[in-house]
């Protein structure tokens, strides 16, 4: 008899591993093959070619929308980590007055569908008369966000030790060298992960984007959308195709990142 | 050391924990609860042309008096336009349809993938997870667009079956509600594989071992031991794709046809094109109940089994 | 000596559950104290209140002679050493015993003088750039309490220093305390639901129970001279015969028991007056097996019903008249007469023997 813990991972296993991995990545693998197809048509295969890469440096309008993406999706982000930073720490804190409400909050806009939430916003800042468009993405992208990272950290302040912070006071810390030199660093991974998230789901949105976003402001994923709406394009290809390497190198520096704080923090 | 001065501190402490509850408070207040009480006055508001595109039913500023008497006058027209309407009826049954095929699709292939996960060599496990997350972290856009490219009647999977001449006339697959259902499926499968894989790698395995040791086969021993407990898994990953899918606007926009009709489509598509506000808000509404519904019960279902446990 | 801790009639309840009770200590500049009691009898919560975790309801805590009752852990010269260690995961060993030097301004040299000191006081030299998940549970034990000892505390605590560690290590790792306490000359509370180790290390024992102090005293006292029948329970098996007390002479009292008359030692303490009911308490290794009925202050007939092999010492189940049972334990080589179903005489000194209150009282 085999160890409980002992893999039972017959050739059946296998095979419905190969065939679920094969389901999830093959649309994406077909993407990535296609944006190098020199066929105008872009379902025949037509030779191997780089010749819509090129093109996308000229098409100004999406390299504008690209640049606002990645601003929305760094002050956002970074709006995100502080406000769901504090909301994660509040979240943890036993018997801290207006928790459940908190708590409540952080957990609504996660089931919520993001077209009511968008629509909401929108007549919100019609309602005040406040100009859309930079700030509004912002706002409605940090909102989203927050609430993952508040997620994050609260469950990464689930596993943390109390009495971690109970020793630094005793051996002479105060409250807030204690949360500076224990709380924060090992939080610390959970912060980098929350803002990652809140950045990639900024830059993913779409839907937020457009119910928030005004005349001036319009997104990678906007611009994408409305092109999409009217059929496929070996151009699209080529953008998607690197905007999934983007994403596999911002994933692969995640990795490093957390390994780094990991094992070098003190 | 006196008591003032621990007073001082405690204060100072207390300010602290303060803020940190109060900010996120006060954002979520301004920003999401504000927003979802104006949707709520707005439904109540009956549609006009103009900018903006409704007349206000009440006031709050106008205190409570106004308030109580505006309440007299309330609208309830765009909601009696939205269920006497055809075409919500038709969303709604549409996005609750489409909602559930997709997520029984889901979960017909998240099962037996979260299954081998678990069962996987334990040095695997890391990096099936990682592979089976990492399509949450690509574009959500890119993988919808990609069943385009696939679905098309002159798409890749047609051409295939052509060429291996299954087929003489293409499939008519895309802009379908099957295609809405196979992209919702797809796009939300990480949200379904998790869960039941942690329900399932928690399981104690000597479960099963002792169901063997009493007699009963491989297929039974897991009919009536392992799958019946990774069920909440099962439950809570039907929960994460059902309520996204329920208000999905960009794929049954990308993949559906024009008689593919969802509440998410409504609601941009009264706001977008028809510009009618208090029908989209209305709508909104209705689409909040449709997912509260689910979510109660998860809640109660929960709720009883911490009692139990 | 002086005394460096003074606790007085210090209180505290969570909600409805009070958790101390009019608790008050004394402990002596370089004493090693033990607080023992079962789980939940208050034993952390006064530690914690001694460390500066908890603000007591009433009472106050005097440290040489000045009151800390409110002021915050990170004032007060009293350092704990955690039961679960709490070593910060995010640095290595050097870095932890560093903690508090660096906390206290020192400057760079003096604190990795003081941090090699340290860790060669619990021999973990070469360690310093080890993380604290890559130490075994001896080890961590050995850097928490060099971190502790590096803050420089007048009193340390130790909260089961030894529940997170294997037999054999508990053993080593308990001499090695009491070694380091030796040669600091320094205060050691240690907490603790273990009876063996509180006597094994401490000079001084507080039995606590229900959020009171039940008994204060050394080891011997409080094994051998319990103030109920609680303690003498909770502090190794004891024997307890119900009698009533039929007379009082110089410490003595004379007893009628189901299972005969008996003479035993009697504290005026108790307060106990002829014809009160009360408990005669007899430790198992004080009583002795006859076959035939020898001569002694005290001997009671009984059948063995058990007899059990425990490798150093072997120990008896014997009925006896009133019904109970008694325990009777002796080395192996001691024991002749025995063999179940045996009918024995078992005999006891009145000194070894004392008389408690029969009702079962918490202090």
């Amino acid at each position: 008899m085999s160890a409980p813990s002992a893999a039972r991972l017959g050739p059946a296993g296998m095979c419905v591993l190969a065939l679920g991995f094969a389901f999830i990545y093959a649309p994406i693998l077909l993407i990535v093959v296609y944006s190098f197809n020199a066929s105008k048509l872009v379902t025949v295969w037509g030779g191997f070619s780089l010749r819509w890469y090129p093109a996308l440096l000229e098409n100004r309008q999406l390299l504008d929308s690209a640049f606002m993406s990645l601003k929305v999706a760094l002050a956002s982000g970074a709006l995100a980590t502080l406000l769901g930073g504090l909301a994660g720490l509040a979240l943890a804190r036993r018997g801290s007055r207006g928790r459940s409400a908190l708590a409540a909050l952080v957990y609504a806009p996660l089931v919520m569908p993001e077209a009511m939430i968008g629509l909401a916003l929108l007549l919100l800042f019609v309602a005040l008369g406040v100009e859309r468009g930079f700030l509004t993405i912002v706002i409605a992208h940090a909102t989203l966000g927050m609430c993952f990272v508040a997620l994050v950290v609260a469950a990464r302040m689930k596993t943390f030790d109390a009495s971690l912070r109970e020793a630094a006071m005793d051996l002479g810390a105060g409250p807030f060298t204690a949360f500076r030199t224990i709380t924060l660093p090992l939080i610390a991974p959970a912060l980098v992960a929350g803002f990652l998230l809140a950045f990639t789901i900024s830059l993913d949105d779409v839907v937020l984007a457009t119910f928030a976003s005004g005349p001036g402001a319009t997104t990678l994923p906007m611009r994408i959308y409305s092109q999409m709406r009217l059929g496929v394009t070996p151009e699209i290809n080529a953008v998607s195709t690197l905007i999934l390497c983007s994403a596999a190198a911002l994933a692969g520096a995640a990795l490093i990142l957390a390994r780094i704080l990991r094992h070098g923090a003190r | 050391m006196s008591a003032r001065d621990a007073l001082a501190r405690r204060l100072a402490r207390r300010l602290a924990h303060r803020l940190a509850i109060g900010a996120p408070l006060a954002w979520l207040a301004l920003f999401f609860v504000a927003p979802a009480l104006v949707l709520l006055k707005i439904s109540f508001s009956v549609s006009v042309l103009g900018q903006p595109p409704y007349e206000p039913r009440f006031d709050l500023s106008a205190g409570f008096a106004a308030f109580l008497e505006s309440l007299r006058g309330l609208s309830l027209d765009s909601y009696a336009l939205i269920l006497q309407d055809d075409l919500y009826l038709h969303a709604l049954l549409g996005s609750l349809r489409v909602a559930g095929l997709s997520t029984a699709l889901a979960l017909l292939i998240a099962y037996p993938l979260a299954l081998a996960m678990a069962h996987a060599p334990r040095s695997w496990r890391p990096a099936l997870i990682l592979l089976a997350v990492a399509p949450f972290w690509t574009s959500f856009l890119i993988r919808v667009y990609a069943w385009i490219m696939i679905l098309k009647d002159e798409g890749l999977l047609n051409r295939a079956l052509a060429a291996s001449g299954l087929l003489d006339a293409p499939l008519r697959l895309f802009a379908t509600e099957g295609a809405v259902v196979i992209g919702v499926a797809y796009a939300y499968l990480p949200f379904a594989i998790l869960p039941i894989y942690n329900a399932l790698d928690r399981q104690d395995r000597t479960l099963v071992e002792a169901a063997r040791d009493l007699g009963a086969s491989r297929l039974r021993a897991f009919w009536s031991v392992a799958f019946p407990l990774s069920l909440p898994g099962v439950f809570a990953g039907a929960l994460l794709v059902f309520i996204p899918a329920c208000g999905e606007v960009v794929i049954p926009d990308l993949l559906g046809g024009p008689e593919t009709w969802m509440l998410g489509r409504a609601i941009w598509n009264d706001f977008f094109a028809n510009r009618d506000w208090p029908a989209a808000s209305a709508a909104a509404a209705l689409l909040l109940l449709a997912i509260l519904a689910p979510l109660i019960a998860f809640e109660r279902a929960q709720m009883r089994e911490e009692e139990s446990a | 000596m002086s005394t460096l801790l003074r606790v007085e009639g210090v209180g505290k309840s969570y909600g409805a559950t009070r958790a101390l009770e009019n608790a008050s200590i004394e402990i002596e500049t370089g004493e090693f104290f033990a607080l023992l009691g079962p789980s939940g009898c208050g034993k952390t919560t006064l530690m914690r209140v001694i460390a500066g975790f908890e603000t007591p309801d009433s009472g106050a805590v005097f440290l040489d002679g000045v009151d800390v009752t409110h002021a915050p852990p990170h004032r007060r010269p009293v350092n704990l050493m955690f039961q679960s260690y709490a070593l910060f995961p995010h640095m290595d060993v050097a870095a932890n015993v560093a903690y508090p030097l660096r906390r206290q301004g020192l400057a760079s040299g003096l604190v990795a003088q003081r941090v090699r000191d340290m860790l060669r006081l619990v021999q973990m030299d070469g360690f310093e750039a080890r993380k604290p998940d890559r130490l075994s549970g001896g080890q961590k034990a050995r850097v928490a309490l060099a971190r502790a000892l590096a803050a420089g505390p007048r009193l340390l605590l130790l909260d089961e220093p030894l529940a997170a560690l294997d037999r054999k290590l508990r053993e080593d790792t308990q001499f090695e305390l009491m070694q380091v306490q030796r040669d600091l000359g320094l205060s050691f509370l240690v907490v603790t639901h273990d009876q063996s180790e509180a006597m094994a290390m401490a000079g001084r024992i507080a039995v606590m129970r229900e959020g009171r102090i039940a008994q204060v005293g050394a080891p011997r006292d409080v094994y051998e001279r319990p103030s109920s029948a609680w303690v003498a329970d909770f502090i190794g098996a004891a024997n307890l015969i119900p009698a009533r007390l039929r007379a009082l002479e110089a410490g003595r009292a004379h007893l009628e028991s189901l299972a005969g008359a008996l003479t035993a030692r009697i504290d005026a303490q108790t307060g106990l007056a002829p014809g009160a009911s009360a408990l005669v308490c007899v430790r198992a290794q004080v009583l002795r097996l006859h076959a035939t009925r020898p001569v002694a202050d005290n001997v009671i007939e009984g059948d063995i019903v058990d007899e059990i092999y425990l490798g150093g010492a072997v120990e008896w189940r014997v009925r006896i008249a009133d019904g109970g049972l008694l325990r009777v334990s002796a080395a192996p080589h001691e024991s002749g007469v025995a063999g179940r179903g045996r009918r024995v005489f078992v005999s006891f000194a009145a000194e070894a023997a004392s008389v408690l209150p029969a009702a079962a009282s918490p202090a």
